[in-house]
């Protein structure tokens, strides 16, 4: 048991090392977000109105967009490791491989924490006034680390099957794209009924307006439950889902 | 016997890629697995490093099953595969203290146990350097130490020298060598002869899935036919009394005789008295031993040779 855990550090410490020295994707994954909420806030804000200052709306959705960049590198690196020889090193030493996941997942979060804690500075400074109490921060930082380790489970598992770094980015493309279809940018009632249906049954929207509701006290009504019954269930699904698909890659 | 495999088969699909092989490895030797491109090397290292599941056969390593034992085998062994696998963004060092983390040595241990692989793979200069920066041969080297962090008895070794220059692939056959002197079980694959030739104890020919051949690279040899002489004479009058006299395979264009020979002594002194009582001694006489390049070609170029 203990050397599972000393094996995920040391897993942990090399996909940090890794990441921070991966620096096209770090400066992507922090100016890209930022490079998004000028655009939005700049160039499409003045043209939605969503009743209040737009940066104030559409922060989370910033914030949400980050994550789904972030689990497609981490999806990219995983399979870079599975298509390489460093996965057979790993399987053939006595030790649990599956940390070699572990690492990345944990490197994803800490990742994603950083460029978060980035976005939301930078929206400070162009205008964004958050009125969360500090529990309000809490739950809402809390709430986000659950789905962003959700999504990076399920980027790992895409990241494990995947037959090549590019492949893994396609798979897993409908992680960028998808906030788009929540309420991120636009208040889900001015889109046509169909896709109104598809936004409002997704994670990212429930999530989005929970975050919201606690930094800038928009209602959140049962959406702060739906959220977290979405996070920990896909968080679930995504870790059951990437240990099987792990195995099934590994077992030829 | 360290390795021993019965009866291997593998089969992707309906293609056979393993078609029963029988192998043995004796403790502290080299053992050679020698072939083409296709002919199923590396799927018979994947399997013998528990990477690859076998659809039949017994194998064991260093006393263990491989199939229902695959903690305990890959306690004893270390696998270099035959691309290298190394982290280019972390440095020499890193990688080297990655694995000794990994294999439990403790932070100083780990950092002591990596700059004493350092110092034997003759990587200090580059040991903080990124192993992005690394010449092939380096990273080669830096592969095979982060194999050997915890003293492994059976160290599997897939193409260890395939693209490297012949400086680099020289220096590899070294570190290969010292690791012998210590001991350790060496299986390597290589479609190279002169890899085999110079390094293992024991050849094993593989070939479509099927084992072509196997023995020490002299007993190869043999197989292909034995030594030949080759006689020169100054006159094509010489050379036909002696064809005459000893049959074999004249060529009048360079004078030369060529007579097979079970390559002893006695045979070349009985040739050199008969000729000289017939008055046709030659002027030069060489010895040729069919090199591992014969056999290879005379064996994988028929279609299912018998063992
Ligand atoms: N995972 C796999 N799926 C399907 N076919 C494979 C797989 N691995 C190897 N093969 C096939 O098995 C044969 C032997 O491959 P391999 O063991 O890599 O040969 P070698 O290492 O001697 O070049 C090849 O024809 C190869 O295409
Ligand atoms: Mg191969």
């Amino acid at each position: 048991m203990s050397h599972a855990i000393t094996d995920s550090m040391t897993m942990i410490g090399r996909s940090i090392r890794l990441g921070r020295r991966n620096v096209d994707t770090l400066i992507m994954s922090i100016v890209l977000p930022l490079l998004m909420m000028a655009l939005f806030v700049y160039v499409f804000g003045g043209a939605i109105d969503t009743g209040t200052q737009y940066i104030n709306y559409v922060v989370p959705g910033i914030i949400l967009l980050c994550t789904g960049y972030g689990a497609a590198s981490t999806a990219m690196s995983v399979a870079d490791d599975m298509n390489s020889g460093m996965i057979d090193r790993l399987r053939s030493m006595p030790i649990r491989s599956f940390a070699v996941l572990t690492g990345h997942v944990t490197a994803s979060v800490a990742r994603n924490a950083l460029s978060t804690t980035i976005v939301v500075g930078a929206a400070v400074a162009m205008g964004f006034r958050p009125s969360a109490s500090p529990l309000e921060w809490v739950a809402a930082a809390g709430l986000l680390l659950l789905y962003v380790l959700a999504l990076s489970w399920l980027a790992a598992g895409l990241g494990s099957v995947a037959k090549s770094v590019e492949s893994a980015s396609a798979l897993s493309f409908f992680m960028l794209f998808l906030p788009y279809l929540s309420s991120a940018f636009v208040p889900t009632d001015t889109m046509p009924s169909f896709l109104r249906g598809v936004s409002e049954h997704q994670p990212i929207t429930p999530v989005i307006e929970t975050v919201r509701g606690l930094l800038t006290g928009t209602p959140i009504g049962d959406k702060g439950w739906i959220a977290l019954a979405w996070s920990v269930g896909l968080l679930v699904a995504s870790f059951i889902v990437a240990t099987a698909l792990y195995r099934r890659r590994v077992n030829d | 016997m360290i390795v021993e495999a019965t009866g291997l088969r593998k089969a992707y699909g309906s293609t056979a890629v393993l078609d029963g092989i029988d192998l043995e490895v004796a403790e502290g030797s080299v053992f050679a697995l020698l072939g083409p491109n296709g002919a199923g090397k590396t799927t018979t290292i994947r399997i013998l490093s528990t990477l690859s599941r076998p659809d039949g056969g017994r194998l064991r390593v260093a006393g263990f099953d491989v199939v229902r034992e695959p903690a305990e085998v890959r306690g004893v062994i270390s696998l270099t595969g035959q691309y290298a696998a190394v982290d280019a963004e972390q440095t020499g060092r890193e990688n080297l203290v990655m694995v000794a983390r990994l294999m439990h040595l403790g932070r100083p241990g780990a950092k002591a146990r990596a700059a004493e692989l350092l110092e034997r793979f003759d990587l200090v200069d580059a040991a903080d350097r990124r192993v992005k920066t690394y010449s092939g041969g380096m990273r080669r080297r830096l592969d095979l130490a982060m194999s050997l962090v915890a003293a492994p008895k059976v160290i599997f070794l897939d193409e260890p020298t395939t693209g490297l220059d012949p400086a680099s692939r020289t220096t590899m056959w070294d570190a290969i060598r010292d690791l012998v002197r210590t001991g350790t079980t060496i299986f390597l694959t290589t479609q190279y002869l002169e890899e085999a030739d110079r390094l293992a104890d024991r050849i094993m020919v593989l070939d479509k899935g099927k084992v072509a051949a196997q023995g020490t690279a002299d007993d190869l040899k043999a197989r292909v036919g034995g030594d030949r002489l080759d006689l020169r004479f100054t006159s094509g009058a010489a050379l036909d009394v002696a064809a005459a006299l000893l049959g074999g395979f004249p060529d009048h264009e360079r004078l030369v005789l060529s007579v097979p020979s079970d390559g002893t002594a006695a045979h070349l002194h009985t040739v050199l008295d008969d000729l000289r009582a017939a008055a046709a001694a030659p002027v030069q006489v060489s010895s040729h031993r069919p090199t591992l390049d014969d056999v290879f070609l005379a064996l994988t170029a028929r279609e299912g040779v018998p063992a």
